[in-house]
């Protein structure tokens, strides 16, 4: 679904990403751990071009989007993405948040995109909240509606950088709740989290980074049960 | 002796500003003035804004695209326009741009208040763009790129995200930049426009009497720009209010 070739990406003369071949299928469900500067970030942001890479091709559904002539926003309206701040739009109630996009880019009517709406709060326990604004909410609840407003999209693959990173401890499970029940669906999901639990619960496969590298890759039981890399041992030691 | 001096100039001062605004209905001449000082501000706020947001885009997507690996060569033109036109307005004083609207672009228009609106416009769209630019880039990043990764477009998510957000900011500057506008108008007079300066002028003229109509004419000016403020801060406290819904 995603193939990655070859994606090297530097800041100035600091490279954070170096040659990296990746491809991931469609359901899978890819956990990208590392320690932070790793580069796990940099190489979700450039899977939807937030990042341009230096060097190297991505391809999505047999289009190259690294190609200067690939207009992005339409491949960007194909994969959702949740920041770790979440980055609600402030300035619009919680329904104009999911629903600006599709209606914007004629994916839906007004109507459509609201009923959507309805529906995808109800699904995280949030409808009577469709009318309030982003600073009224929790955490917790704003990340559930920055999830929500990526799948209005009926995105193809969600990808999430470290959703649960700036939330208060006891917010953290009403947040994998949500990805889990996502997982469960067949989403294709790309997560770059700290949250060990859920990666070996519901992680098809796991990309362990370091150094712009990635070191080790596996499925979750063995990633966690016999880590081959020393890196890889030494990171799992200090984080379980 | 001084005490009776001040006595007599008090007793024709009443005489002094009837003369000049109630003998043969002078007033008149006044609220035409003023009508045409507020009509000169509005069109050329109008003209400002417009031209302000638009640059300040322009340099806005310049700026971040710089680190970007594909460059629109159009928006580098664009941009280096707009940096020029900024430089050149910001550089040069409001009263010497007037007069080569007035003499050296525009001898033809007999109309001086429409070369005042040009010149009054094209000279606040370059503070305004200033203004823009910085109220744009207090926006935090991750709103452009939520916008982007729902697969808007950059000029949608400048729209409907992002400027809006902006506005909050910049309006305090933006009022003040009003404010100095419609101070501004005023030079318009030295280039012949039939403004509320000009029919002071024109009166004081007539009466031989100078001091009624300028005293007069500072307090509207006075008048006008405190409720413009007063609006100002109107606003602004209701926007605040909407944050901490």
């Amino acid at each position: 679904m995603i193939d990655v070739k070859n994606l090297s990406k530097s800041f100035g003369k600091h490279l954070v990403l170096d040659d990296l071949s990746q491809h991931i299928h469609p359901g899978e469900k890819v956990v990208v751990l590392g320690p932070s500067g790793s580069g796990k970030s940099t190489f979700l942001r450039c899977l939807n071009l937030l990042e341009t890479p230096t060097s190297g091709t991505i391809t999505f559904d047999g289009v190259d989007i690294t190609a200067p002539k690939c207009d992005i926003d339409t491949v960007r309206q194909h994969m959702g993405m949740v920041f770790q701040h979440f980055n609600l739009f402030p300035n619009m109630t919680i329904r104009k948040n999911i629903t600006l996009a599709p209606v914007r880019t004629k994916k839906m009517s007004q109507q459509e995109a609201d009923d959507t709406a309805t529906q995808l709060l109800r699904r995280v326990g949030l409808e009577d909240k469709a009318d309030a604004y982003p600073n009224q909410l929790s955490g917790g609840q704003k990340q559930r509606i920055a999830i929500v407003r990526a799948l209005a999209m009926r995105p193809k693959v969600m990808l999430f950088d470290e959703p649960t990173s700036a939330l208060d401890p006891e917010m953290v499970g009403e947040v994998l709740d949500v990805m889990r029940q996502l997982a469960d669906e067949g989403m294709t999901m790309v997560v770059v989290t700290h949250e060990m639990g859920f990666a070996r619960e519901v992680g098809s496969r796991i990309l362990f980074m370091d150094g712009g590298h990635i070191l080790e890759e596996n499925r979750p039981q063995e990633f966690f049960a016999h880590p081959q890399h020393p890196r890889t041992v030494e990171f799992l030691s200090k984080v379980l | 002796m001084m005490f009776s001096g001040l006595v007599d100039w008090l007793n024709e001062l009443g005489p002094r500003f009837y003369r000049a605004f109630i003998e043969a209905d002078r007033w008149k001449l006044y609220l035409q003035g003023l009508g045409r000082t507020l009509e000169m501000m509005a069109a050329a706020l109008v003209i400002g804004v417009i031209l302000g947001v638009v640059v300040a885009v322009v340099r806005t997507a310049h700026h971040q695209q710089r680190a970007e690996r594909r460059r629109n060569p159009l928006l580098s033109i664009l941009n280096v326009v707009c940096q020029v036109y900024t430089t050149v307005i910001r550089g040069t004083p409001m009263m010497v741009q007037l007069l080569i609207w007035t003499f050296v672009i525009f001898p033809n228009i007999r109309d001086k208040i429409l070369v005042g609106i040009i010149g009054l416009g094209i000279n606040s769209g370059a503070y305004v763009a200033e203004i823009v630019r910085g109220g744009l880039m207090s926006v935090d990043g991750g709103q452009m790129e939520a916008g982007r990764s729902l697969g808007l477009g950059y000029l949608d998510t400048m729209r409907f995200i992002v400027i809006p957000q902006a506005f909050k900011n910049i309006l305090p500057s933006l009022g003040n930049e009003m404010i100095t506008l419609f101070k501004d108008t005023s030079l318009v007079q030295a280039i012949g426009g039939m403004e509320l300066v000009y029919y002071a002028a024109t009166i004081g003229g007539r009466t031989f009497d100078y001091m009624p109509p300028y005293i007069g004419i500072a307090v509207m000016y006075l008048c006008i720009v405190v409720v413009l403020t007063w609006l100002q801060g109107k606003l602004e406290r209701r926007l605040r209010q909407s944050d901490r819904r």
